[in-house]
């Protein structure tokens, strides 16, 4: 492959990917222990009830939602407000092959990756049922 | 036989401490297998803690995306996986995990743990058969060139090229495997390990590692589906989470050291005992 200059060797490529998964999922984790810890302090002596599938309230269930419950420093949106960092780490990891493959001018592989890059963000945004 | 009585008495906090304890043991046994721990994660909670299969599906797909992206940093300094086959068999997986997810809601319960019970017999089976890993040499494959797919990896006596065939085949197997990740919250990575491998004849180490950054992408696909039809709960997928994420972490540091013939038997009992059950559970209703 012609390395023209501004764009990344694949090892190069490899690398800043490592780095984007690691950062994501080191990040999630903290955020996911915090409300964790939260959850915890304040709903310890609770008792679980996962045995029935209710569905989560609505406002776990949405990205809008969730943010607001963080922002409240509600548990449970924190919580969740990690998880939807864990799900938005690969999602970040498909953005910059986009990134990386439009620096290569690779047509062919811009496409693919901007189809499931629409198919993840349309999965996230709640777009499928 | 959903368990209760005893689980009727625990808190959040004993429930918490235990599925945690529980989710670095199955992290710890995936990382050193290979198999991953979704696999078990799943009937964990179901069998043994009688958590709606729904909930468990959603807390080992958080747990799945977590443990592929933790373990990617030790691949990328090995340099072998291979940034384009991974990229273009996204295609499929993503497509085939958000019908999976799409078709999730749609099946009942039984079905679910009856499908989850051969799959895991299936990747029980898988793991006690021989590696391919055979790259021989010879015409490249025109489609694998078109997609810029054909590479070379590290090894002791340097670079070695390979060439990837059976691409459209390969792509079909990674949609039914994005299909059963999007049904089952799990990643699926033996299935995809055995496609890359067996049929698109790519040598075992990219194949593996290749396999796992498709994992959480994968799984990214039907996790949305999964939060905004409320599978995914905070309370339940946090342990799980940092669970799976330490025993992995842990397990893939003492991998060169452990005894992982002795290792991988006890765990594919421990699956085909875990099988079992689910597919008994699904014909019974005892969910």
């Amino acid at each position: 492959m012609a390395k023209s200059k501004g764009s990344w060797t694949d090892k190069q490529m490899d690398s800043i990917i490592a780095s984007i998964l690691q950062g994501g999922v080191v990040l999630a984790a903290l955020v996911v222990l915090t409300g964790g810890g939260l959850y915890l302090f304040r709903y310890g002596s609770a008792l679980p009830d996962f045995r029935v599938f209710r569905g989560e309230p609505s406002d776990l269930r949405n990205l809008a939602g969730i943010i607001a419950d963080a922002v409240l420093f509600r548990s449970r949106g924190i919580m969740q407000m990690g998880l939807i960092l864990l799900i938005a780490t690969p999602i970040m990891r498909v953005a910059f092959c986009l990134f990386a493959f439009l620096r290569q001018r690779d047509r062919l592989y811009v496409l693919l990756t901007l189809f499931v890059l629409t198919l993840l963000l349309i999965s996230l945004a709640g777009g499928l049922k | 036989m959903a368990p209760s009585g005893v689980w009727d008495a625990m808190n959040n906090f004993e429930f918490t401490t235990l599925i945690g304890l529980g989710s670095v043991a199955a992290g710890f046994l995936g990382a050193l297998t290979g198999l991953g721990g979704g696999v078990v994660i799943v009937p964990m909670l179901v069998l043994l803690f009688g958590v709606d299969i729904r909930y468990a599906a959603g807390a080992s797909l958080v747990s799945v995306i977590a443990t592929s992206s933790g373990a990617a940093a030790a691949y990328v300094k090995e340099g072998y996986s291979n940034v384009r086959i991974g990229m273009f068999l996204e295609v499929a997986t993503t497509t085939g995990a958000l019908s999976g997810a799409f078709l999730a809601a749609r099946l009942s319960s039984s079905i679910i743990s009856i499908v989850f019970g051969l799959v895991l017999l299936h990747s029980a089976y898988l793991s006690f058969r021989a590696r391919h890993s055979q790259s021989e040499a010879g015409s490249p494959d025109p489609l694998a060139v078109f997609l810029k797919m054909d590479a070379s990896y590290p090894t002791p006596s340097g670079p070695e090229q390979y060439h990837v065939r059976a691409v459209p085949l390969g792509f079909g197997l990674m949609v039914v495997a994005g299909a059963i990740s999007g049904i089952l919250g799990i990643g699926s990575g033996a299935f995809k390990v055995l496609a890359l491998d067996r049929a698109m004849h790519i040598p075992f180490k990219v194949a593996t590692t290749t396999s796992n950054f498709m994992i959480g992408v994968t799984a990214a696909a039907s996790a949305g589906v999964y939060l905004h039809r409320g599978y995914i709960d905070p309370g339940l997928a946090m342990p799980v989470m940092i669970g799976v994420l330490l025993g992995s972490l842990l397990g893939v540091r003492s991998l060169v050291r452990s005894n992982t013939v002795l290792l991988r038997l006890i765990f594919t009992a421990v699956i085909v005992f875990l099988a079992t059950e689910m597919i008994y559970n699904g014909f019974t209703g005892g969910l």
